[in-house]
């Protein structure tokens, strides 16, 4: 470090930072999370197991189609967030945030496609509390409850991070985020891969395995 | 640390990673088609378990990252593949 004199040592007020602390932070955030879906995952599995012919049935009546559909949204909204990251580090605030509107405009296209999903099945009265519902087999119906609370939940969390996403756009804008400063851009990115890693197992567990 | 902090990952490397999302998905919904019987579950994790590795490494940064993060992601998943495994013990020879 010390063989080039073209730069003298000049002693600017250093502020500290701690990347690695604060990534460690979010990464431990991400545990609780895995814990919360992954205890849902646990209920689901063991029910599965218990009533095998009602969960297929149930599954059997979900639309592949939306749910492959989804799933290529959020792996899309993945990539761009990563690609808004390489931006950034590359010196290319504007491209950075557009990639970050793209992703967040594609949380809202998967949010048509659950309101859509969703709304098929509240119109044929396939919601707890209804006749219909009362009607099924316990097995059914704990599978439509699970699903609805599982997607449910990963909504809540698709929405949470589009807007994470919104407020880190607006620091980039701001000049917050920078080439060389970039960590809260990387942990709202790592929140928003969390979103799509629970959907990559959502999406089987629920949709395909039948 | 200073090394590993600046890595990047350059556009193409995210865009292949994205490619291979996308064949897997597709691959994982032609293979329910099939009736692989006791397989389907054991084949769709398996895919899934691809495409979480895939997101993790890439996406996720942890190949780049300090060691101590990998390490970390895995003691936390030792930690859930306990809770199921020792929960379906119980449920498997319940009388």
């Amino acid at each position: 470090m010390s063989t080039n004199s073209q730069q003298p040592e000049v002693h600017h007020p250093v502020i500290h930072r701690d990347d690695t602390a604060k990534k460690l932070g979010m990464w431990l955030f991400l545990f609780t999370e895995l814990i919360l879906f992954g205890g849902l995952f646990l209920v689901y599995s063991i029910y599965r197991y218990l009533n095998p012919e009602d969960f297929s049935n149930g599954s059997h009546h979900l639309d592949v189609g939306i749910g492959a559909l989804n799933t290529m949204i959020l792996i899309t909204s993945s990539l761009t967030v990563a690609l808004s990251i390489t931006a950034i580090q590359k010196n290319k605030p504007k491209l950075a945030i557009g990639l970050i509107v793209f992703t967040i405009f594609c949380a809202l296209l998967f949010m048509v496609n659950k309101y859509f999903e969703w709304g098929h099945k509240i119109h044929y009265d396939l919601y707890p509390g209804t006749e219909l519902f009362k009607a099924l087999k316990p097995g059914e119906g704990l599978f439509y409850v699970l699903y609805y609370f599982m997607t449910g939940l990963h909504m809540l969390h698709v929405v949470v991070g589009a807007i994470l996403l919104g407020i880190m756009a607006n620091y980039i804008r701001k000049g917050m985020i920078t080439h060389d400063n970039y960590v809260l851009l990387e942990n709202g990115g790592l929140y928003w891969h969390l979103v799509d890693l629970i959907w990559i197992y959502l999406f089987p567990l629920l949709y395909l395995i039948h | 640390m200073d090394e590993q902090k600046h890595h990047i990952v350059d556009y193409l490397t995210n865009i292949k990673v994205w490619v291979a999302l996308a064949v897997l998905t597709i691959l994982t919904v032609w293979v329910s088609e099939f009736n692989l019987a006791t397989l389907t579950v054991a084949v769709a994790l398996s895919i899934a378990t691809i495409k979480a590795i895939l997101v993790l490494s890439y996406f996720m940064h942890l190949k780049f990252d300090s060691k101590i993060l990998i390490i970390m992601v895995l003691v936390t998943l030792v930690i859930f593949l306990s809770m199921i495994i020792f929960t379906f013990f119980d449920y498997l020879y319940r009388k």
